[in-house]
């Protein structure tokens, strides 16, 4: 049988047999549009005079005082339009939507960076938008929920399950089996069945594409480390691709810790997970004895799924990439300190990367290049940190 | 030969459907699905499903889903799914499995194959595992000699139903519709020409399932399909009865009447 879309013994596709034709379908669309010149320079020049690519480098110095002297270069997806890596694998999945001929799209969301981007792509585009979104990241995400709303979009709050990210998949998936003829299932991280671990990887690859020649003319070499943090898996596999075949740079994933992999309360899937199969992919998955999904906990609501793209499951057996947890608090720190030593809020998921950065640059010392992938902005989660931190609001 | 295989040609040798009936092991509780599997058989129908209850059923609509929720609030793990196979199996009808792929693969694939037969079950139905993805089931299953079903969709093109289908043994599930499973108060005109589309590639029996919930529907479906497979129905009655005991009677009752349906449609 066909080996398409598996990495090593994971990805492949478990999905109802309904969904096959439109997988099949958007298999041939992603890979005829990355042989088609005039898909590629489309997407680039909306990249270019929309998104505001290539993003930008910045060098932390400050912050860096914290990381043992690493110079430490951030990659500044949080600039791009909407304030995340989110609007590259959107735009390019919104672009194939429309060559497919059709004209509604889903998507789910965590954190609601995703839900935002296609809501954003959807007005561009003139297309239908509805977004999934577990009930409790609603309350948590509140002012992305309205962003959403302002663009035009539906926003269908799931009070399924655990309420979350993994239940706003399921409640998509639900959408596309029925509605599948029209509508195309706009999957925001490289997880699912394939072809979306390899899509979605090829519209944020060209991160570490950009990256590689930046950090190549501002220091003259490649970086010795790269860390991004790991949800679903987009934002890392996108700044890791171009390097992989650079065996000397290590890539370090940081996965979210919640209250401490020992506590059972966390979302840290390749450090705390077993091999399994969950929204019809296999790779690590957080699971009980009897295949049933465990649910997932994060301070970060874009980080808070059990489950992970099957390249990171693959790339971690393998030994290319390693995967660490960094805990809630762990991040939060590295939140405030990112804010008050370089004037940048990030995401809180990025935070778990710049915790991850502070551990790894003592390790490493300070000969060491760091890169790290500023995936988001932290605009969406002032509420969040300022009751964390306790600043009235 | 399993007992699903003897079913449906005994069905088919009486000019008929067989009724077939979901249910999720530990539903409404570890006795109460035990005393529903009881009374359906009491009341005609030829083959039982037992539902693997999983966490995240994306096949499922909102009646199964909480179905599912329910019983897994109730710690219903594999070695209960396999306990409840046995009831099923106890009264005599024929009995399947219906289950998410990952159930599967934690519990051990050849392990999980062989307590279906150990336990009398006749097969299992994988709505989420392809045909792709299937070697090391389909050799599980010829192993412990019982049937892998798979479903098919409306969307499913020809040369697919004739891969899918040749993978196949007990019954072809044929999906009646392009969407989860739920009550509908009428069966798709999809279903006729999935059946007949594949007809055109299988000699196996042919099973719709999706959205029946009446005598009249079986009915109609017993025109041209060989099993009418009857889930959410059975469910959404014993989510709203008053009392167990009332749940059970109206599943009796409703079994009953579906069991006349899949007897008139010819
Ligand atoms: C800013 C930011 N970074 C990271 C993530 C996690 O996703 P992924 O692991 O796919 O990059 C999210 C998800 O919402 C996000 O908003």
């Amino acid at each position: 049988m066909s080996s398409a879309g598996r990495f090593g013994e994971y990805g492949g596709r478990f999905v109802p047999e309904a969904l096959i034709g439109a997988l099949n379908e958007l298999e041939i669309a992603h890979n005829t549009a990355q042989n088609d010149p005039l898909f590629l320079a489309e997407l680039a020049e909306l990249h270019r005079t929309y998104t505001g690519r290539p993003s930008i480098i910045t060098e932390a110095k400050r912050f860096a005082e914290y990381a043992g002297g690493a110079r430490i270069f951030l990659k500044r997806e949080d600039l791009n339009h909407t304030g995340s890596h989110k609007i590259n694998n959107v735009l390019g999945q919104a672009l194939l939507t429309k060559r497919m001929g059709k004209k509604r799209i889903i998507a789910e969301t965590g954190a609601g960076q995703h839900g935002v981007a296609s809501a954003t792509a959807a007005a561009l585009m003139g297309l239908d938008c509805v977004v999934y979104m577990g009930e409790e990241d609603t309350r948590r995400q509140a002012l992305n929920v309205a962003r959403m709303k302002l663009l035009g979009a539906e926003v269908v709050p799931v009070t399924s399950g655990s309420r979350t990210l993994k239940d706003a998949i399921n409640e998509a998936m639900r959408d596309w089996v029925t509605n599948v003829a029209d509508t195309h299932y706009l999957l925001g991280t490289v997880a699912g069945p394939h072809p979306f671990p390899t899509m979605v990887r090829d519209f944020h690859k060209v991160i570490g594409e950009e990256a590689r020649e930046q950090m190549l003319a501002l220091t003259g070499r490649l970086p010795d480390a790269i860390l991004a943090c790991v949800g679903g898996g987009s934002n890392a596999i996108g700044i890791f691709n171009a390097f992989i075949p650079d065996s000397a740079v290590r890539l370090i994933g940081l996965e979210a810790g919640g209250d401490g992999v020992e506590t059972g309360r966390h979302a840290a899937t390749i450090t705390g997970g077993t091999p399994g199969v969950l929204h019809g992919t296999r790779s690590y998955v957080l699971q009980d004895a009897n295949g049933q999904t465990v649910e997932s906990h994060s301070i970060s609501a874009g980080l808070d799924y059990p489950g992970v793209g099957p390249e990171h499951a693959y790339l971690h057996d393998i030994g290319r990439a390693e995967y660490r947890a960094i805990n809630d608090d762990a991040a939060m720190a590295a939140f405030s300190l990112l804010s008050k030593t370089e004037g940048i809020i990030p995401a809180i998921e990025t935070a778990h990367a710049l915790a991850g950065a502070l551990v790894v640059g003592r390790e490493l010392g300070p000969q060491a290049n760091l890169l790290i992938n500023l995936s988001g902005r932290g605009d969406k989660d002032v509420q969040t940190a300022a009751q964390y931190f306790g600043i009235p609001l | 030969m399993t007992q699903l295989d003897a079913v449906m040609a005994k069905v088919r040798a009486e000019n008929r459907a067989a009724l077939i009936a979901y249910i999720p092991a530990g539903f409404p509780s570890k006795q109460g699905c035990a005393k529903a599997i009881q009374a359906l058989a009491d009341a005609g129908v030829d083959a039982i499903e037992i539902g693997f209850p999983y966490s995240d059923p994306v096949m499922d609509g909102p009646i199964i889903q909480e179905a599912a929720e329910i019983s897994l609030k109730g710690g219903t793990n594999a070695a209960d799914v396999f306990a409840t196979l046995k009831v099923a199996t106890d009264t005599g009808v024929a009995a399947v499995v219906m289950t998410y792929w990952n159930p599967i693969e934690r519990y051990g694939v050849d392990q999980f194959a062989q307590s279906i037969a150990d336990n009398g079950g006749s097969g299992v139905i994988t709505p989420d595992l392809t045909i792709e993805e299937s070697d090391r089931w389909l050799a599980a299953t010829i192993r412990s000699q019982i049937n892998p079903i798979y479903v098919v969709a409306p969307s499913t093109n020809d040369s697919r139903l004739a891969a899918v289908t040749s993978k196949t043994g007990g019954f072809v599930y044929a999906a009646s519709l392009m969407g989860v499973t739920g009550t509908r108060t009428t069966v798709s005109s999809d279903a006729s020409n999935l059946v007949s589309r594949v007809r055109a590639v299988s000699n196996l029996p042919i099973s719709v399932g999706l959205g029946v919930s009446t005598r009249e529907q079986a009915k109609s479906l017993a025109a041209y399909a060989d099993g009418v497979i009857v889930g959410s129905a059975f469910i959404k009655l014993l989510l709203e009865a008053e009392s167990e005991e009332k749940g059970l009677d109206a599943i009796s009752h409703l079994a009953k009447e579906l069991a006349l349906g899949v007897r008139e449609g010819r």
